[in-house]
């Protein structure tokens, strides 16, 4: 599990998850603050629709795509948390179609 | 539309060595970067760490400090959250500003200071949740403070024992770190050892990093394969052979490293010439001595032109920006030799860690049923087949497949397939290739698209 060490929540600020509310500090990007709230799926992929999280961290391999205030593909890595931002799971594509 | 002199292309070591010494030299500079405050990976989050934090991550990381100070007192105009989507010929670049809006900048020069991604390292399993590279902890380390405390290390590099290093300052040790080193690779490496001496403090470093970790009673598991990445939605455990022992840890993390290689996007899409590096089993461009492509006026700092590590990033960055100064008028070339004296000095241990710490063959060369392109879900067993069905190379593996067509744009798969694809066709990589780049290197809306200032419109035919 993912854990602060030698550090602690300073400038608190809220973020939603599937409908759940998260304290994160602020300048955290989007995918540290899900990780540190426990989540490890971010995605289902387009094809099999496994369930998948972050791997790079660094904007380069598209895993932690999440959808952000009903804009889909964001990349939770290179996106820094925002108070109040509404953040889902992205489904897969054909999913999203008929929604 | 801005013109330039320089522009620059990342804000990690290289690129902020560039824009110091390019304003120095009284070349009007701009650099882009995509992180929202400079340091690139290596000194992520540098300007803000806290001091605890930092000391736990080494006086090499702190060195960072003041290269960031230097840079921020340079007059470059820096622009961060800049997200480069595409250069054209005439070196004119487009960049998105933290997705709101596109705005672009000419420039007389342009220098790649791009860096280094983690190398793909496809194995069964490694696409669960729980399973990040070893340098994505790092990142989390460097800018959060977070930290694992169930995680497993696999795989081979000096990366490995810095990451599981810092960890254990931290009071959260990895749970074990698994080896993919071949017993018999330090006698092979050993005959670079004398050069490597030259630069001994990288080695000091190494076995220093060791000693602490074997005194902590982190295990080390070595000349492991077959390795596997068990769980359903999620990391359960990590299978593997180490000395022809079979072992099981159970885990919720694990962190992959199999060495860096350039991030070739960009110069991809100039059209630059790569070729094959073999000590290091990735392309690199193609470059003269002051590392300019073979696209005029072109440039690669830092990892992207081969990966050097910091040390080398800042010098390349600086001999760079200095033959720029030489290109436009100024004798800067008793520097630039000073600079190449010191170059070959830094890499003089990279033949032996590169020896050392080659990439395992089984993430080189996955098996059949080992997935390679991670966003369509194509196996290596696909690509094999594919071949065999007469597709010769990586585009058109792509166009039967959609291999390397999903978000990522074949970042994490595209040195995989063209090394699967030579394997299988039992030809040489370079001439195998790569996949061709093509913009917009990273997903744009097409809002923004439409919200940039058009040309007039031509209303006679052409």
């Amino acid at each position: 599990m993912f854990k602060r060490v030698m550090t602690e929540i300073r400038n608190p600020i809220h973020i939603e998850f599937e409908g759940q509310t998260i304290t994160v500090e602020k300048g955290e990007t989007v995918a540290a603050a899900l990780m540190l709230a426990g989540h490890g799926k971010f995605r289902e992929s387009s094809v099999t629709r496994e369930d998948r999280g972050p791997f790079c961290l660094m904007g380069v391999c598209f895993e932690c795509l999440v959808e952000i205030d009903g804009t889909p593909n964001r990349q939770a890595c290179m996106t820094l948390a925002e108070d109040g931002m509404k953040i889902r799971v992205q489904k897969a594509a054909f999913e999203e179609a008929t929604r | 539309m801005k013109t330039h002199d320089v522009a620059i292309i990342g804000a990690g070591p290289a690129g902020m060595a560039a824009a110091i010494e390019a304003t120095r030299n009284g070349l009007s500079t701009i650099i882009l970067d995509e992180n929202p405050a400079p340091g690139g990976q290596i000194y992520r989050s540098i300007e803000t760490v806290p001091d605890q934090r930092a000391a736990l991550l080494g006086p090499e990381y702190v060195s960072g400090r003041s290269l960031a100070a230097d840079f921020r007192a340079c007059s470059a105009e820096y622009v961060a959250a800049a997200t480069v989507w595409n250069i054209d010929a005439g070196l004119q670049i487009h960049y998105s500003i933290a997705g709101k809006g596109s705005a672009q900048v000419t420039a007389g020069s342009l220098i790649i200071a791009t860096g280094a991604i983690e190398r793909p390292t496809p194995m069964p399993g490694w696409t669960l949740p729980g399973v990040t590279t070893a340098g994505a902890l790092q990142v989390l380390l460097k800018a959060q403070g977070a930290i694992n405390d169930d995680v497993v290390l696999v795989g081979s590099g000096p990366l490995l024992y810095l990451v599981a290093d810092q960890m254990l300052k931290a009071g959260n040790a990895p749970r074990a770190i698994v080896e993919t080193v071949p017993s018999g690779q330090l006698l092979k490496a050993a005959r670079h050892l004398p050069k490597a001496l030259k630069a001994f403090s990288y080695l000091r470093k190494g076995l220093s990093m060791m000693r602490r970790l074997s005194k902590a009673g982190v295990p080390v598991y070595g000349d492991a394969s077959s390795i596997v990445v068990e769980g359903t939605n999620k990391v359960e455990a990590v299978r593997f052979l180490s000395k022809g022992k079979q072992h099981r840890i159970e885990t919720t993390g694990v962190g992959l490293h199999q060495g860096v290689i350039p991030n070739q996007q960009i110069t991809r899409l100039l059209g630059c010439e790569h070729h094959w590096h073999e000590s290091q089993q990735c392309f690199v461009p193609a470059l003269d001595d002051r590392f300019e492509t073979s696209v005029e006026g072109v440039f690669v700092a830092g990892d992207g032109a081969g990966i050097g590590g910091a040390v080398s990033a800042v010098l390349r960055g600086r001999l760079v920006a200095m033959r720029i100064a030489e290109k436009n008028g100024r004798d800067t070339r008793l520097e630039q030799r000073a600079i190449q004296v010191q170059l070959a000095q830094d890499a003089a241990v990279r033949p032996f860690l590169e020896t050392l710490y080659a990439p395992s063959p089984e993430n080189i060369v996955p098996a059949d049923d080992v997935m390679v392109c991670r966003c369509e879900e194509i196996s290596a067993g696909q690509i094999r087949h594919a071949v065999d069905l007469g597709a010769p190379g990586p585009n058109q593996v792509k166009s039967y497949l959609r291999c390397g067509m999903g978000p990522c744009q074949g970042r994490m798969c595209g040195t995989t397939v063209a090394t699967i694809i030579a394997e299988h066709r039992q030809k040489d990589i370079k001439e195998i290739d790569y996949y061709r780049i093509r913009p917009p290197l990273k997903p744009l809306a097409l809002s923004e698209l439409a919200s940039i200032e058009s040309e007039p419109t031509r209303h006679t035919p052409l």
